[in-house]
């Protein structure tokens, strides 16, 4: 029988359910490829007695004939997801030590649905990055290599770098990832992926550490669009405990994969045809746009004027709100406290000043200085009207079309270390991401090509809201099209 | 705009971030360089419109007001304190605020 750690997500399912391996098997199989994959520095945390003990536990419901639907499914968490027990870093030395004595609502209902925790994942820290550089774990390094470039490290994209790498080496069956400014979907076209960020307030974000608690969005990094759509159906739905969860049915989104997009009515907007994008990009898009058109799909020319205001925008909304949410981290509640401190004052700043990376600081201060008296306006609130007409354009798109496709990332893995001198060069990345999230709006991003160097290329999709189930049937139609199904190759293993 | 050292210096003190001398100015040059990008939203007429705070176009749900079940529920003094660096008798313990 072949390695269960090469199946996919659902054939590991299905293997289980006909009870061809167990997921002991499946779960010892992922344990030592991620000991031996330590140089990808995927995981801040592997645990292995956890995920052995609910591997037992999934395996006597499969031999009951019982269990859900991902029962004995080993997967991989991002250290953003609070795992009752379980040390929650959110990739900062601010969070040392801290274990959650509750778990994210996103976890329990995968625990529900029978899912294996094999371990946390590495992540930028305060998932504030686009190259997972920032991590105080370390950088991630993506298992694709350029054929041309030697040996070089290249980023695995961020902030999901660690959800990204993990399901592109075969290191768990999929990940959990989040998506505030394209930290789903970037990675996830860095490592051939798939990078599901779902309809804010489609998946609860109870649990979560938070980062900016507008834009913030839990979804899956995974193997292939049915993987995507197995674990988005386990992921998704109404919380209570976060006040802007929709209360909205979710559907069983593997069901329309293969289904007919004949008639279905796509979206180009030629803002997205940005200066200094490689040429490969432009001609893969063009491509994706050919086979959108062989499946049946009508394309519309659209136009999203205010696209290159999407970043500068988003560069204050998010650190605005990142601002107040790491106001908790003040050496009291949780995690780090400085050891050298004269009266209350020194306590908070000594600790944040030791516990908080330069690009979390660099936010923070942003943050703070766009809040601030006399900048308010200038600012902030200028930007959230901005936002507003982003928002505006994109319904009146969404009048016109059923989709819209457009490159996933303005360019390849690039090295690690190549962009960190700058930031906007480094903000820039998720240009093409980013406009989701200020609109609210679900996307993904599909493997669609390579580029000359052989490292992957995706496209992304975008929807209306609560419209996943026809992003699905546009992703799967393209993942048909485009048969990119590489392996990176395994230099990794020892 | 740019902004200077000594803004730095009153950003950082709001912030509660201490920040040493040395690094005031190159935080006030990074952050002028990203405030300088940002600069362009000026180029975008905004009259008449809302601001957007979220996406979501629900009302705050509003529950009973009584003491929920579960983590979020109270009576749990001892999971509230478990991960704080420094607790007594189920209080967090701070250096002395008032004289």
């Amino acid at each position: 029988m072949t390695n269960p750690a090469d199946l996919t997500l659902a054939e590991l399912r299905d293997a289980l359910k006909k009870k061809e391996v167990t997921s002991l098997e499946a779960t010892d199989a992922y344990l030592d490829r991620i000991e031996k994959a330590k140089a990808l520095n995927a995981f801040i945390t592997v645990t292995p007695e956890k995920a052995r003990d609910m591997a037992k536990a999934s395996d006597a419901q499969l031999a009951k004939g019982e269990g859900g639907a991902l029962e004995g499914v080993p997967l991989g968490i991002k250290d953003l997801f609070c795992v009752e027990g379980v040390l929650t870093t959110a990739a900062s030395h601010i969070l040392d030590g801290f274990h959650p004595r509750y778990e994210s609502t996103v976890t329990s209902q995968l625990w529900c649905d029978g899912a294996v925790m094999l371990g946390k994942l590495n992540m930028d820290e305060f998932a504030m990055g686009s190259s997972n550089e920032t991590s105080f774990y370390g950088n991630v390094i993506n298992p694709w290599r350029s054929e041309s470039g030697g040996n070089a490290d290249l980023t695995p994209g961020g902030s999901s770098g660690g959800s990204s790498a993990s399901v592109a080496a075969r290191l768990c069956a999929a990940a959990t990832a989040t998506d505030t400014g394209g930290s789903i979907r970037q990675p996830a076209s860095l490592t051939n992926t798939v990078g599901v960020k779902p309809t804010y307030g489609r998946v609860s974000r109870w649990g979560i550490v938070a980062f900016a608690s507008s834009l913030d969005q839990a979804g899956p990094i995974t193997q292939d669009v049915r993987d995507a759509a197995i674990m988005l159906k386990s992921m998704a739905g109404h919380d209570p405990k976060d006040s802007t969860s929709v209360d909205h049915p979710v559907p069983d989104y593997e069901a329309v994969l293969g289904q007919s997009l004949k008639g279905m009515k796509i979206g180009v907007p030629k803002e997205y045809r940005i200066d200094g994008m490689p040429e490969e990009i432009e001609k893969l898009w063009a491509q994706g746009i050919d086979w959108m058109r062989d499946a049946g799909c009508e394309i519309v020319d659209i136009s999203l004027p205010l696209t290159k205001y999407a970043l500068p925008v988003y560069y204050i909304v998010a650190p605005a709100e990142a601002s107040s949410n790491l106001a908790r981290y003040d050496g009291v509640k949780y995690g780090l406290r400085a050891k050298d401190y004269t009266d209350i004052t020194s306590m908070y700043e000594n600790t944040r000043a030791e516990g908080f990376g330069d690009e979390v600081k660099r936010r923070i201060l942003i943050g703070t200085y766009v809040l601030s008296a006399g900048y308010y306006d200038a600012y902030y609130l200028r930007a959230q009207k901005v936002r507003k007409k982003i928002f505006d354009e994109f319904t009146d798109a969404f009048s016109k079309v059923d989709l819209i496709l457009t490159p996933s990332s303005p360019s390849a893995a690039f090295g690690l270390g190549e962009k960190t001198a700058d930031p906007v060069q480094m903000y820039l990345n998720d240009v093409f991401t980013v406009t989701a999230n200020l609109a609210g709006l679900p996307g993904a991003s599909v493997p669609a090509g390579y580029d000359k160097q052989g490292l992957p290329l995706g496209l992304q999709l975008l929807a209306k809201p609560f419209d996943e189930e026809t992003m699905f049937k546009g992703m799967f139609a393209l993942e048909q099209a485009a048969g990119a199904n590489k392996r990176p190759k395994e230099w990794w293993g020892k | 705009m740019s902004i200077d050292k000594e803004t730095v210096r009153k950003v950082a003190k709001l912030a509660r971030i201490a920040e040493p001398e040395e690094r005031l100015e190159p935080l006030a040059k990074e952050l002028s360089g990203i405030l300088g990008w940002i600069e362009q939203l000026n180029e975008v007429d905004i009259e008449g419109v809302e601001a957007m705070a979220s996406t979501v176009d629900v009302k705050l749900p509003m529950r009973e007001d009584k003491l929920q079940d579960g983590p979020t529920g109270g009576g749990q003094p001892e999971n509230v304190v478990a991960n704080a660096p420094k607790t007594e008798d189920h209080f967090f313990v701070v250096p002395k605020v008032v004289e």
